[in-house]
C-alpha cells in the first residue's frame, strides 16, 4: 500500500449495493473497475451496514461520495439512510434503462454506461474531481 | 482515557496530534494520546482518510483536522 501523503486528493468514496441481480454486480463492477481506472475509490457499504464506527464517520466525513443502487429497492440508500449518512451523489441502474434480470453475464456496453453515469453525477456536482492512486492512504484533504 | 491520532506522516496529521494534545493540556482530562502511522493499523479501523481520530476506540472524526471545540466535547463527556 503507497504510504504517500499530502497528495491534496479528494477522492470519491463510491458505495454499491452490490446485489444479487445483473444490476446489483454491474454496480460492483462499475465501482471496482472505476476504482482501478483511478476515478475514486469504492469503499464497504456492508461496514456501514454493520454500524462500524469508523466507516459510519468516515461515510459520514467524505466530501466526495456516490451511492450507487442497482435497483429502485434501493439497498444503499437504505443503508446509508439507517446509519444516518447523508445522501451526496445517487444513481439507479435501472433508471438508465438497463433491466433487471438475473443473469451474472455482464454486457460490456452496460457496465460503461454505469461507469458514464457514475462519472457524470459526480462531476455535475463537483467538476474539479482528481485522478487518484488507487492504493494511496488518503490524506490532507 | 486513550485517543489515537490516525496518519502516516502528512502536516495535517500532524497538526491534528498537536492540537489534540493541546485540547488534552488546557482541558486537565487523563488521556493518553497515540499516534498511530502503520497503514495497515489504519485500514483496520475502517477510515477511509485520514487525519482520523479514534476516543476511547471509537472514531470520532475522519479525513479533516477536527475543531477544537469538537475534540472538546469528545473527551470532557
Amino acid at each position: 500500500m503507497n504510504q504517500e501523503c499530502c497528495a491534496s486528493n479528494r477522492p470519491v468514496m463510491m458505495l454499491t449495493c452490490s446485489g444479487a441481480s445483473n444490476v446489483g454486480q454491474l454496480s460492483n463492477h462499475a465501482a471496482v473497475e472505476l476504482t482501478r481506472d483511478g476515478f475514486g475509490k469504492m469503499f464497504c457499504l456492508a461496514g456501514i451496514g454493520g454500524h462500524l464506527d469508523g466507516f459510519v464517520q468516515s461515510a459520514k466525513d467524505v466530501p466526495q461520495m456516490v451511492a450507487i443502487d442497482g435497483c429502485d429497492t434501493g439497498c444503499a440508500k437504505a443503508t446509508l439512510e439507517h446509519a444516518e449518512v447523508p445522501l451526496k451523489n445517487y444513481i439507479v441502474l435501472t433508471e438508465l434503462g438497463i433491466e433487471k434480470t438475473h443473469d451474472f453475464d455482464l454486457k460490456r456496453e452496460e457496465l460503461e454506461r454505469v461507469k458514464e453515469a457514475v462519472k457524470g453525477v459526480c462531476f455535475e456536482n463537483s467538476p474539479l474531481i482528481p485522478v487518484v492512486d488507487q492504493d494511496s492512504v488518503n490524506c490532507c484533504t | 482515557m486513550e485517543i489515537k491520532v490516525l496518519g502516516p506522516g502528512c502536516p495535517k496529521c500532524q497538526q491534528t496530534e498537536k492540537i489534540v494534545n493541546e485540547v488534552v493540556a488546557e482541558t486537565g482530562v487523563d488521556a493518553q494520546v497515540e499516534k498511530v502511522t502503520d497503514v495497515m493499523e489504519i485500514a483496520k479501523s475502517g477510515v477511509f482518510m485520514t487525519p482520523a481520530v479514534m476516543v476511547d476506540g471509537e472514531v470520532k472524526s475522519v479525513g479533516k483536522i477536527p475543531p477544537k471545540d469538537d475534540i472538546r466535547g469528545w473527551i470532557e463527556k
